[in-house]
């Protein structure tokens, strides 16, 4: 059981790292990054779950998809990263702050 | 079967009517085919009715049918249709004149501007009257009365160009709407009592004393107003003459034969519900107008006014017979009458057309074609016309063997047997006997003056010619009727009116409880019979001979006569100036009256009372206005406004539109519900 904490605890850093990190970079990139790490705190609650919550392969196959959505959620985000550029000339967040208007 | 037949003959003419107006001047010939079509249907129709009256001969025949009109809880209106016999004899009228006025203005309006118009009102008139007729209550009479006085409008007013016909129109509407009020309020007064418009329900009302005396007289008065108006009787007669404006068929339709005879008919079946107090009033006026319209009718020089002043007189005459109480000789009369003059109107139209055309042909348009003293000896000229107008003179004369000495010798003997009755009333007969001779004299001067004697115009009279044979075919058939024989078959007895119709029309008895019954009203007059007849006789022949000697011996002169008798002459030539006396005491009075009222109404009531309420009402609204502007508009309204304004700006704070502020705020949401979860 003590294992299944210690991934939960791990995974609850890397939670909250990841929050951390979109609520407070600047960079639209590191922002990215910060949900990437959110992704992975889930895939790795997933597993554990998967592992020591006795739910056999069912973890296993959500975190394979979240993988591959993570990778598509990517390469949309990164565009929309460099439409931003070639608008702004910037990829600081908080310059594109056009929802306010 | 009758009553089938009846709707037929009602709404025929109606149709023709629709056609007419709206398509008439497309058809061939203007239409007039389809009029004419539809009144000779109607009048087959009606022949038909009439022979199966004959054959079944019963005096008590009666068929009723009626609908609700409206219903509106307690208040209900129903209308219907009575055919009884008096209707059936009516119905034949109608059409059969109807029929000969639309064949004879084929001719005589041949080439008029409004000629398909002219046929459709022709239509809506046969309607109308043919609707009174047919009306079994009050108020369906009261809707056709009024619109024969519109069509009697529209056809006076034919020739609207010329002022004398528009002001013709306008006079006979409004000389009738002043009779028509008091035929409203007569009607008003029996439902307020009765609470029914039905004649039958009207007749049980009165038997049963729910309406008595002094109401029930005004009633009747009231209702005989009506009667008046369109019966032209005075004082109000003076539309009458007027209305020769017309083309003259439709003075032999309408203002002879057909809708100046519907006054006497509603005289006729109201009857039973006269007062005797309202029967002397019906008397005296039917008796007065005899003889007054006889004296005009003396010395005027115009063909038509003679005979419009002739008619106004007949038509006294079958009031003056309701009012003594032989109401079945009125309608004998109506009956006889609508023949010989309807006959006379187109006679004279036969004329007036003749001269007209003579007049044209000479290029001369300013004598009148309606001036009998531009005529004279037209004898040989217009044979059938001058045959048959004799025949219809000797008939309105009162000569035995012809249908007027019939119907004239029973309203005669119905009124003297009333002043031997009721000897205070010794000027009935009076008047009755002198409109007799007047009348004789007059018709005669009438056709000495026309057919006799040297012509006027020497220089006209080789262009006087018979009518085509569509004019003179309805003065053949007419004139024929003027016999008597039509009226007493099967009988054949010259002196005695006793025949078919007074087989099929007996006379009731009165619903007022107390008039005399109708067996002691026809017991007088048959006892009075022989006595009216020699005198009628006498004073027939009386008129006639002064004529003969005015007009065609000469041995007196006419226009000594005249001078002689002065001021006589004129007023009776000026039509007793009712014209002038009405204009100058009646209608310039009214005006003035209506300009001080005009006044009132605009300098004081107009200045004081409506600006006055406008300058207040404009104060007011200066307050409330101020209120409105002031206390609503700026402290609520602007309120609310500003709260929901500085609400706005606190918290549009919140939204930075930086995607990180939200995250954070989202975050810090979830943190704050897991925190409530815990708990």
């Amino acid at each position: 059981m003590d294992q299944l904490n210690n991934y939960l605890y791990i995974s609850a850093i890397l939670f909250s790292l990841g929050t951390f990190a979109v609520m407070t970079r600047r960079n639209g990139i590191a922002v990215l990054m910060g949900v990437e790490l959110i992704l992975n705190a889930a895939n790795l609650n997933f597993v554990a779950f998967s592992r020591f919550g006795g739910m056999n392969m069912d973890g296993h196959i959500f975190s394979l998809f979240v993988i591959v959505l993570a990778a598509a959620e990517a390469a949309v985000a990164l565009a929309i990263v460099i439409n931003i550029y070639n608008n702004l000339h910037t990829i600081n967040v908080d310059d594109a702050a056009m929802m306010k208007e | 079967m009758f009553i089938d037949y009846s709707l037929f003959i009602l709404f025929l003419p109606l149709l023709a009517f629709v056609i007419q107006i709206f398509f008439g001047k497309k058809l061939p010939r203007q239409g007039d085919w389809v009029s004419i079509l539809a009144i000779m249907t109607s009048l087959v129709l009606a022949i038909i009715m009439f022979f199966s009256m004959i054959s079944s001969y019963d005096p008590n025949f009666k068929e009723e049918a009626s609908f609700t009109w409206f219903d509106m809880g307690e208040f209900k209106i129903r209308l219907g249709f009575l055919v009884d016999n008096l209707t059936i004899i009516m119905l034949l009228v109608v059409t059969l004149i109807s029929t000969c006025t639309h064949l004879f203005s084929t001719e005589y309006l041949k080439g008029d501007i409004r000629y398909s118009r002219y046929f459709a009102y022709l239509g809506l008139f046969t309607f109308s009257m043919n609707g009174i007729v047919l009306a079994n209550n009050l108020i369906s009479m009261y809707m056709f009365w009024e619109l024969v006085g519109v069509s009697s409008y529209l056809l006076i007013g034919h020739w609207f160009e010329k002022d004398s016909a528009a002001d013709a129109s306008k006079k006979a509407f409004l000389t009738n709407r002043v009779g028509d009020i008091g035929f409203f309020i007569g009607i008003m007064l029996i439902y307020n009592a009765i609470g029914s418009f039905a004649f039958g329900d009207i007749f049980n009302g009165v038997a049963s004393e729910m309406i008595t005396g002094t109401t029930l007289t005004l009633a009747g008065v009231g209702l005989f107003m009506g009667a008046m108006g369109k019966s032209s009787q005075f004082p109000l007669h003076i539309w009458l003459p007027d209305a020769m404006e017309g083309p003259t068929p439709v003075s032999a339709l309408i203002h002879a034969a057909t809708m100046v005879a519907a006054g006497v008919y509603l005289s006729v079946r109201i009857f039973p519900i006269l007062t005797p107090d309202a029967l002397l009033v019906v008397a005296y006026v039917g008796g007065f107008t005899a003889l007054f319209a006889a004296s005009i009718a003396i010395t005027q020089r115009d063909i038509k006014k003679v005979l419009a002043y002739s008619t106004v007189s007949q038509l006294g005459y079958m009031i003056l017979a309701v009012g003594t109480g032989v109401y079945t000789a009125a309608f004998f009369h109506l009956l006889t009458h609508a023949m010989f003059k309807a006959n006379l109107f187109y006679g004279s139209g036969s004329v007036i057309h003749s001269m007209h055309h003579a007049l044209h042909k000479k290029h001369d348009h300013d004598t009148d074609p309606q001036d009998m003293m531009n005529m004279g000896g037209f004898r040989t000229k217009m044979p059938i016309t001058h045959w048959s107008m004799l025949l219809s003179t000797l008939a309105i004369a009162g000569v035995p063997l012809f249908s007027g000495f019939l119907s004239k010798d029973a309203i005669l003997a119905g009124t003297l047997s009333f002043a031997q009755h009721h000897p205070q009333h010794f000027l009935l007969p009076i008047f009755g006997f002198g409109a007799a001779l007047i009348t004789a004299f007059y018709m005669f001067r009438m056709m000495f003056l026309t057919f006799y004697g040297k012509p006027q115009m020497p220089e006209l009279i080789n262009d006087i010619h018979e009518s085509p044979k569509i004019m003179t075919g309805p003065l053949v058939l007419l004139g024929g009727l003027s016999f008597f024989i039509w009226y007493t078959l099967p009988y054949f007895n010259f002196m005695s009116s006793h025949g078919w119709f007074t087989d099929l029309v007996i006379p009731r008895d009165s619903s007022v409880p107390g008039n005399p019954s109708a067996e002691y009203i026809s017991q007088g007059a048959h006892h009075a019979h022989h006595l009216a007849m020699y005198l009628s006789i006498a004073v027939a022949s009386v008129g006639i001979l002064l004529s003969w000697i005015f007009y065609i011996k000469k041995s007196l002169s006419a226009d000594a006569w005249s001078k002689r008798l002065g001021f006589l002459y004129h007023w009776s030539q000026g039509k007793y100036y009712f014209d002038e006396n009405y204009s100058k005491y009646l209608y310039q009075p009214t005006l003035r009256l209506a300009k001080k009222i005009a006044w009132i109404d605009w300098e004081l009531y107009d200045k004081y009372f409506i600006n006055g309420f406008g300058k207040v009402t404009n104060l007011a609204s200066k307050v409330t206005g101020k209120f409105d502007y002031e206390a609503i508009d700026q402290v609520l309204v602007d309120g609310t406004a500003k709260i929901a304004n500085l609400l706005g700006r606190l918290l549009r704070t919140v939204q930075t539109g930086k995607l990180q502020n939200y995250v954070l705020y989202v975050t810090c949401g979830l943190i704050i519900l897991m925190i409530i979860q815990t708990f």
